[in-house]
């Protein structure tokens, strides 16, 4: 692959076809866990993971899958990669696992995974499938981690508070900037908003992108708006 | 003709099914060791709070006894009791059991009893409550579970055992109601299960697990 092809494809993954910002897969996870930003960055982590794992398995087996099997099979397959994440979070990372509770073992409903494993490894090669997995789960990753950081932040005024539970020792405080927040931002209505604001946030840059684009291809200058 | 394809796509369907469940057996046999220390050294931070005010001097994980189905207690798997002593003389019982009738499936409980059946204090080890609702059985969310300390079955009388929804004595959680129904009935078994076998529980003939 050329490096302007994989640069492409990052572009993709991670802006143009976000799977959490422009696909609005997997929200349930999303919306649910990121309260903090060491929240965002365990499951991003397990998904990521869950992801670059199934498209690799998806891609591997795909010869041998019939259409009209392929969504049971997908499911097993996406199902027991799960449980193992589950298991080795359990054994290493026990207190993150506890915080994240049911939202590991939910990682299979998240549909940007069937979705991934629909959509490209089962039409593309292994190592095509596995950066595909790998682009994909690390721009699901990111926003997970910037709406984590945005919550925390103004819902706690704290930012990368209890770190210790990915990277073990002392219980880590993180960066205080207030004692208390807006504690909303934390509540589940707080992931609404949170959302909404970086989807308009995109959309915003995108427009404003496109916008100057058209311009410089017209000659000229900006329209004042 | 017509029935080959699917021939076919159940024998990939078992096979791809091999593989997975072969997948996830390894994971459990490499794991299965750090998990159950993990579980441990958790249980044994959170053992202390439930024993608060309680004199005892033993290392409570080193007495511990299982009780094997089936037993009066909560839950329907295997029941495990910590013996606390000061001393010689004992002090309390630890009960680690599940509240099958749960919510979201069985809840594990840490139910601490003093000798003269008081609950010394409750913790939840492990559920899967809704967040938001239900899980505010936990310390960290709610003080929902410490109104349960010092507590017998005289205190509330034993029909009183419910929550106030119930003509009980006890707090409810807003929004969820089975949750904490399934906790109460599960302590008040326990101490039912204290004061009928209780004795037996610090007389060393039940299945000693060293």
């Amino acid at each position: 692959m050329t490096p302007e092809g994989l640069a492409e494809r990052f572009k993709n993954g991670l802006w143009r076809d976000n799977p959490g910002l422009v696909q609005l897969l997997g929200l349930c996870p999303l919306l649910a866990v990121t309260a903090t930003f060491v929240n965002g960055l365990g499951l991003g982590i397990a998904t990521l993971a869950v992801l670059m794992a199934s498209n690799a398995l998806v891609s591997a087996t795909r010869r041998w899958i019939q259409p009209e099997i392929r969504i049971p099979i997908y499911v097993l397959i996406i199902a027991s990669l799960v449980t193992c994440i589950e298991l080795i979070f359990k054994a290493y990372f026990p207190d993150l696992d506890r915080r994240l509770g049911i939202f590991i073992p939910l990682i299979v409903t998240n549909c940007a995974i069937v979705a991934r494993a629909e959509v490209f490894a089962s039409r593309n090669t292994v190592g095509s499938s596995i950066l595909d997995g790998f682009v994909m789960g690390t721009g699901f990753a990111l926003l997970l981690m910037a709406i984590g950081a945005f919550r925390e932040l103004i819902g706690q005024g704290s930012l990368f508070s209890g770190m210790d539970l990915l990277f073990g020792g002392d219980p880590v405080r993180g960066i205080v900037l207030a004692e208390s927040g807006w504690l909303l931002m934390v509540l589940p209505p707080g992931a609404f908003f949170s959302l909404a604001l970086a989807i308009a946030a995109k959309n915003a840059i995108d427009r404003r992108h496109r916008d100057s684009q058209t311009s410089i291809s017209r000659g000229a200058r900006p329209l004042n708006r | 003709m017509a029935d080959r394809p699917i021939w076919k796509s159940g024998v990939t369907l078992a096979i791809i099914a091999a593989i997975c469940t072969s997948l996830v057996a390894l994971t459990w046999q490499l794991t299965a060791e750090r998990i159950e220390t993990n579980e441990k050294e958790w249980l044994e931070r959170n053992l202390q709070p439930v024993l608060a005010g309680l004199f005892f001097d033993s290392l409570i994980t080193e007495s511990m006894l299982t009780i094997p189905p089936p037993h009066d207690l909560p839950g329907s798997g295997t029941a495990i009791i910590y013996r606390v002593y000061a001393g010689e003389a004992p002090a309390a019982a630890l009960f680690v059991v599940s509240a099958r009738d749960g919510y979201a499936g069985p809840i594990r409980l840490l139910i601490g009893v003093a000798m003269d059946g008081t609950v010394t204090g409750v913790r939840v080890l492990e559920h899967r409550e809704t967040p938001g609702l239900g899980d505010r059985i936990e310390t960290a969310k709610s003080d929902w579970v410490l109104q349960f300390d010092g507590r017998s079955l005289e205190n509330p009388e034993l029909g009183k055992w419910a929550i106030k929804g119930d003509n009980g004595a006890f707090d409810q959680l807003t929004g969820a109601s089975v949750t904490p129904r399934a906790i109460i009935k599960a302590i008040k078994k326990t101490l039912i299960y204290f004061e009928t076998q209780g004795d037996a529980i610090f007389v060393a003939v039940a299945e000693e697990n060293e």
